[in-house]
């Protein structure tokens, strides 16, 4: 079965391939790009006016399973990321059982097959059980399939554990993503500490609760000269500290997710439970610098962090809500909506960010778009303008803060292994 | 006039003119206190349910005893703290109240923004009895009734909050409150008690009492928890008794006819000196009996409005 992507602009970070061209794909891989294509039989897809990019990757999710099935399960979860034009995705160890040993990591990988639309990448934790205190089987975890480790969701409190944490999984080249908290500043906090916490009376986390964890791990990742991959970066400081970081030569990584380069802490006004995250959205100071720190190349990487909640566990007060959003089927229009249209990112930068960056962070095989590969392929219409209706998800939850807000850019397809998912924005 | 909602939440969504058309109805209110006969029918045929998640004993009476003068049903439930972390949707309580017909439900949370919750959920109108540090509306009302009765007018006033503002939800309420009438509002208190970006409501932020008392109309003094020495944001009470708490020396600072307020129950010694609290120029009794005049006005005003919706 031959599958030909007809007159898209086609780019590619790696290759470096930006213009318009015919793509053909043939047995799930791409076996041709160039001009003038024909195609005696198969599939013709039209992509005249599009955008014709890898599938896009994403490194930091909650697919909830297992445990949590009643917020999300690999088939909704896969379902909602391939709308959203995701191709593959790492799903974070903070499930019921954790993802803490070898067969948990089994489960994820059989149920991914058995149900998954998409590539599933469960990522291990970092601690057994993320209690933060004994290293979980790091190294059976590797060799089962995780593709990180990683207790996000927590901080790891303890420097020692950390440190420990780091030198074991640089033996096994396994990425550590760090959720970058101070457990003693953060305390009871619900949102960010500044004037909106203050008029609604509610606990502040302040920035510097990140920006001291951030600090923390980028010296122990110098000290140890090994890698180190921050995960949702959200304030100035943490960016600052990053880049300087990187100045200086550490071996650091750094992502982001949308709702920090799109959302200021004035979206939790009138205690709206469906924007506490964390860490939680800060103030436009904090959105400037995150948008800056993606421009100048300091954050490597755009990801989710979908987080899907039952509306049960957001309809309660403020401080009761679990904290999170869905973010699969809104991040690539939100991205294109305040990064490439106001022209601080050009989609090119974005493949970077969202297909390249993540996958090559993981050691994933994925996130480029050239002859040879298996074809992971998103079809996007920049110009599609549209109002988000959470209703309309795939995912199990609408926990979004976007219902409402006018976007740009939509994904048309999604080809995954070669095989159409999403045909004309419509999931199959 | 009517009140724009149908539950009150909050100073920060009133406007000056529905706060001031509160408190002139507090006034015939509380003529009404003072008669021999404590009886009107304002509030006849009409339910009020108390639903209280924290202790009160002042809030709480006052809400009681102003239903019962004015001939409501009225009913009161304690729901522990705890029973929230069990699970029992706070919505799900409410529906429950609210299908057995009540008018009003005035409601007392320890989680701020929890009254706002219920009042999206519960045809019934809401009246916010403290939540959390966020708002106690019908104390800032109180507060202001019992200013404006001693000064005339809340325009142009100096009005200073000391002591803890930043778990105070006493102080966020006069803040907006007063703020809207026209005050000027300084607030003072240890650094470690003072909620990060209050200046930008308007307030003067000061670090010491004394700054905060020269030449201002009215002080309010804030209640300190002792819970907040144990989470080590002052070292010790005695500490703050010295450089926050109220004496007569310091009262000099003031104006010569100032005002001293406080939500109560006082600390004896700690915010206020016995002398302070005593003093001529104490309202801090006044300020309960106003408190039942307030809350007669509100019960008055929302059910009034209720009843106006359903003819329309």
């Amino acid at each position: 079965m031959k599958i030909l992507i007809k007159g898209g602009h086609v780019l590619d970070f790696k290759t470096g391939l930006d213009g318009v061209f015919d793509v053909m794909i043939e047995d799930g891989k791409v076996v041709e790009i160039g001009n003038d294509l024909e195609l005696a039989s198969g599939d013709l897809i039209d992509a005249e006016g599009k955008y014709v990019i890898p599938g896009l990757v994403d490194a930091h999710c909650h697919l909830r399973d297992p445990g949590y099935e009643y917020k999300e399960d690999i088939e909704t979860g896969t379902r909602s990321a391939a709308m959203g034009g995701f191709t593959s995705v790492a799903c974070m160890p903070n499930t019921n059982p954790v993802i803490d040993n070898e067969s948990v990591v089994r489960y994820v990988l059989n149920k991914a097959k058995q149900d998954g639309l998409i590539n599933v990448y469960p990522i291990g934790a970092i601690s057994k059980g993320l209690q933060g205190e004994e290293l979980a089987e790091i190294g059976e975890l590797k060799f089962a399939g995780a593709v990180a480790i990683s207790d996000d969701g927590k901080p790891v409190k303890s420097s020692s554990l950390m440190k420990k944490a780091l030198q074991y999984a640089s033996m096994f080249d396994i990425t550590v993503i760090s959720h970058c908290e101070d457990p003693d500043l953060s305390d009871e906090g619900v949102m960010n500490e500044g004037y909106q916490s203050t008029v609604h009376g509610l606990k502040g986390i302040p920035s510097a609760a990140e920006a001291i964890m951030v600090s923390r791990d980028l010296i122990l990742a110098e000290y140890l000269n090994v890698p180190i991959h921050i995960a949702h970066v959200s304030t100035e400081l943490s960016v600052d500290l990053i880049r300087n970081a990187k100045k200086r030569g550490v071996k650091v990584t750094a992502e982001t997710c949308p709702h920090y380069f799109s959302l200021t802490e004035d979206a939790c006004e009138g205690f709206n439970t469906l924007a506490k995250v964390n860490p939680p959205l800060r103030t436009r100071k904090d959105v400037d610098a995150v948008i800056e720190g993606l421009r100048d190349g300091t954050i490597d990487i755009i990801a989710t962090d979908h987080a899907p909640h039952h509306m049960d566990e957001k309809n309660v007060e403020f401080n009761v809500a679990t904290s999170g959003m869905v973010g699969f089927e809104t991040a690539l229009p939100l991205a294109i909506t305040y990064l490439v249209k106001p022209g601080i990112l050009s989609m090119k930068d974005l493949v970077e960010k969202m297909c390249y960056n993540p996958a090559r962070i993981l050691g994933l095989n994925k996130g480029i778009l050239e002859v040879g590969r298996t074809a992971d392929i998103t079809i996007v219409d920049l110009d599609d303008e549209y109002v988000v209706d959470v209703n309309k998800f795939k995912s199990k939850s609408k926990n979004s803060p976007f219902h409402g807000f006018k976007l740009s850019g939509s994904i048309v397809y999604t080809i995954v292994n070669g095989k159409v998912i999403v045909r004309e924005k419509v999931l199959l | 006039m009517y009140l724009k909602s149908k539950d009150l939440l909050g100073l920060k969504d009133l406007s000056a003119d529905e706060i001031e058309f509160i408190l002139e109805t507090a006034k015939t209110m509380k003529l009404i206190l003072t008669t021999k006969n404590k009886k009107t029918p304002h509030l006849q045929g009409k339910s009020i349910v108390t639903l209280f998640y924290e202790n009160s004993t002042r809030t709480r009476l006052s809400f009681e005893l102003a239903s019962k003068y004015m001939s409501a049903s009225s009913a009161n439930i304690s729901a522990s703290v705890s029973s929230v972390a069990k699970g029992e949707s706070l919505i799900d309580t409410g529906k429950t109240i609210d299908a057995m017909g009540t008018d009003v439900i005035v409601l007392r949370h320890p989680l701020s923004g929890a009254p706002h919750l219920l009042a999206k959920h519960v045809k019934a109108s809401v009246i916010n009895a403290g939540d959390g540090m966020n708002e106690h509306p019908t104390q800032a009302l109180l507060d202001m009734f019992t200013i404006k009765e001693a000064k005339g007018d809340i325009k142009g006033l100096r009005v200073a909050i000391i002591g803890d503002i930043y778990h105070s939800r006493v102080a966020r309420s006069n803040i907006w409150g007063l703020t809207k009438l026209g005050a000027e509002v300084c607030v003072a208190g240890p650094s470690t008690l003072l909620p990060p970006g209050i200046e930008k409501t308007g307030v003067k932020v000061f670090n010491t009492i004394q700054e905060a008392l020269i030449d201002t109309d009215v002080i309010i003094g804030l209640r300190i928890q002792l819970e907040r020495q144990k989470k080590g944001l002052f070292p010790t009470i005695r500490e703050y008794a010295r450089f926050f708490g109220l004496d007569e020396k310091r009262l000099v600072l003031a104006k010569k006819d100032a005002l001293v307020l406080h939500p109560g129950p006082v600390n004896r010694g700690v915010e206020l000196t016995s002398s302070v609290i005593d003093c001529d120029r104490s309202l801090i009794n006044e300020q309960v009996t106003n408190g039942v005049a307030v809350r007669m006005a509100l019960l008055y005003l929302l059910t009034r409005r209720r009843s106006n919706e359903d003819i329309n």
